[in-house]
């Protein structure tokens, strides 16, 4: 535990100048502040909205660019950095000469890359929730002051976080085997497009693979958002549905299939 | 021993890059793993580290099997592999400060190093942009940085300047000496190697050919004197009829066996007082090559 405790804080050492650390954090950022100024632009014809409904009209566009593209081209390119520091540099040779296990070596950079997916997935709720207070602020015509949607809007980026680890765990181990930017990159756009276009023709099977879980998570919150009898949108998160389940044993199974792959491996 | 071998073999698909060595590294010793590029230096120092698996054979390092205790003796091996593994965007300190956060290092042990390699004013300049000798010097340094018992390097001083191959060398043996430490060390030259060795082994297409001490390596690299003469071949001949020995005969030079200085200097006055106009003449080490050729000859 000690070894996986000390590599991880070693992964953090190593990318918290770069774009890969960075990325997480100026991703959210950006995208939040954007859709803000839009806001503000538009704020006397938002300002008839009640307060839950603009809170939705704030949160759908990034929750739909996330399902859609953002959120899985996010995860490879995460997996990749975490990845390319140690390609780039020719660090594999000593990262496994250390007197650490290969498995907390393995580990380590495996839970780094997921905790810069929940650092970035973090941020767009803090974020959104951040900017929305601020725009009622300054702009008091908008009355996000009126509504909350902290609980559902966490629930649906928990239920965003799950349905990426599949991803995670297979382009995180194809970014290990290939130190080639184009073959780790090049499968998870093409898986990914396939994913969405999946999802979106709503195939029966789409669930059973991985790059369609963010978009069919996006999509079944579609499905609930229409006004309830109070006129106000109603979302309910179901957590386990079959393309959460599936996102999951992928993720367990090529996170294993990675560390026995590590261990065979011969290090160049 | 430090490290002992038995029968150590390893293939890349069907090509046997290392052939049933048996490498034998006493305790306080610097070994020189002498071979020419491609002979399987490299590749035998990752087996050592466990980077590769082992066909065939057995490692053993501190007298510990190393597939049963990895990490303990991992613990004590500082290494080099081929040209340093540094991140480029990382200052030079900051490489050191991150090896020293996974080995629980002092930071106090940094400032050490980056003295010692003579990189403290370049500390803080990304190592990216470090020469090829900075570089090679950082790459020692994270190798020193845990205080090990063994330090492997592979080609320590490829890039050096000879001031910084003159201050590795002064290292190493600094080390070994001072620090009762056991280096290894692989090169591709000979004479890098008899500079600093205590033992050594020669290795060519994946085979060792020679195991021992410098001495018993001394014995089959005899230095030679080679002199530039006017005309080498009736030189040869004056000196034959004189009855010393004369190995090589070329165009602009010949080659003798190397006694002593002063026997090199009545041959230079010897051939002057007879009219043979000399023009250089010096102590040269027999190369690589013909070294390999006298060690396979005589197996």
């Amino acid at each position: 535990m000690k070894g996986f405790i000390l590599s991880f804080r070693s992964e953090f050492y190593k990318t918290r100048k770069t774009m890969a650390f960075w990325s997480a954090v100026l991703l959210p950022l950006l995208i939040c502040l954007m859709l803000s100024i839009g806001f503000f632009g538009n704020s006397e014809k938002l300002s008839n909205l009640p307060g839950v409904m603009l809170w939705f009209e704030f949160a759908a566009p990034v929750l739909v660019v996330m399902g859609s593209f953002l959120l899985p081209m996010l995860i490879v390119f995460q997996a990749y950095s975490v990845n390319n520091i140690e390609h780039k540099a020719e660090t594999w040779k000593t990262l496994f000469s250390l007197p650490i296990s290969k498995w907390s070596v393995y580990s380590a950079k495996y839970v780094y890359a997921l905790f810069l997916v929940i650092l970035c997935l973090a941020l767009f709720v803090l974020f959104t929730l951040g900017f929305g207070n601020l725009l009622g602020i300054i702009s008091p015509g908008l009355k996000f002051n009126e509504g909350h949607i902290e609980s559902t809007l966490l629930q649906v980026y928990f239920k965003l976080l799950l349905s990426s680890l599949g991803i995670l765990s297979i382009q995180f181990l194809l970014s290990l085997l290939f130190r080639d930017f184009l073959k780790p990159m090049g499968i998870g756009f093409v898986a990914t497009v396939a994913g969405i276009i999946m999802a979106n023709v709503q195939w029966k099977y789409a669930y059973l693979f991985p790059y369609s879980a963010a978009m069919l998570t996006v999509r079944s919150l579609r499905g609930d958002n229409r006004p309830n009898d109070g006129g106000m949108p109603h979302i309910t998160v179901d957590f386990f549905t079959k393309d959460i389940c599936v996102s999951l044993i992928v993720a367990v199974a090529v996170y294993i299939l990675g560390y026995f792959i590590v261990l065979k491996k011969s290090v160049k | 021993m430090v490290i002992d071998t038995q029968g150590l073999s390893f293939n890349f698909g069907n090509q046997q890059v290392v052939k049933s060595l048996s490498l034998q590294v006493p305790e306080g010793s610097i070994y020189g793993f002498l071979g020419p590029n491609g002979a399987g230096k490299t590749t035998t120092i990752k087996l050592l580290l466990n980077l590769l698996k082992t066909d065939q054979g057995s490692i053993r390092v501190f007298d510990k099997d190393l597939q049963n205790d990895r990490i303990d003796i991992l613990s004590q091996i500082g290494a080099l592999i081929e040209q340093p593994a540094i991140y480029g965007h990382l200052t030079g300190k900051e490489n050191l400060m991150n090896r020293a956060l996974l080995l629980q290092v002092a930071e106090s042990r940094v400032d050490e190093m980056l003295a010692l390699v003579h990189l403290k004013d370049a500390a803080n300049k990304k190592a990216g942009k470090y020469s090829l000798g900075m570089k090679q010097r950082l790459g020692i340094a994270l190798a020193l940085l845990s205080d090990p018992k063994l330090l492997i390097l592979d080609e320590p001083t490829n890039g050096l300047d000879p001031n910084g191959i003159i201050e590795i060398r002064e290292l190493l043996i600094r080390l070994v000496t001072k620090y009762k430490k056991t280096v290894f060390v692989s090169s591709h030259l000979l004479a890098e190697v008899e500079r600093m060795a205590t033992h050594v082994g020669i290795i060519d297409k994946g085979e060792l050919l020679f195991q021992g001490s410098i001495k018993d390596l001394e014995a089959i690299s005899q230095p030679q004197i080679q002199i530039e003469v006017a005309n080498t071949v009736d030189a040869a001949n004056f000196l034959k009829k004189q009855g010393l020995t004369v190995n090589d005969i070329s165009e602009d030079h010949l080659t003798m066996p190397f006694i002593s200085k002063i026997q090199m200097g009545e041959i230079n006055a010897l051939l002057n007082r007879n009219n043979f106009q000399v023009f250089a003449i010096q102590k040269v080490q027999k190369d690589l090559e013909k070294l390999f050729l006298d060690i396979t000859q005589k197996a």
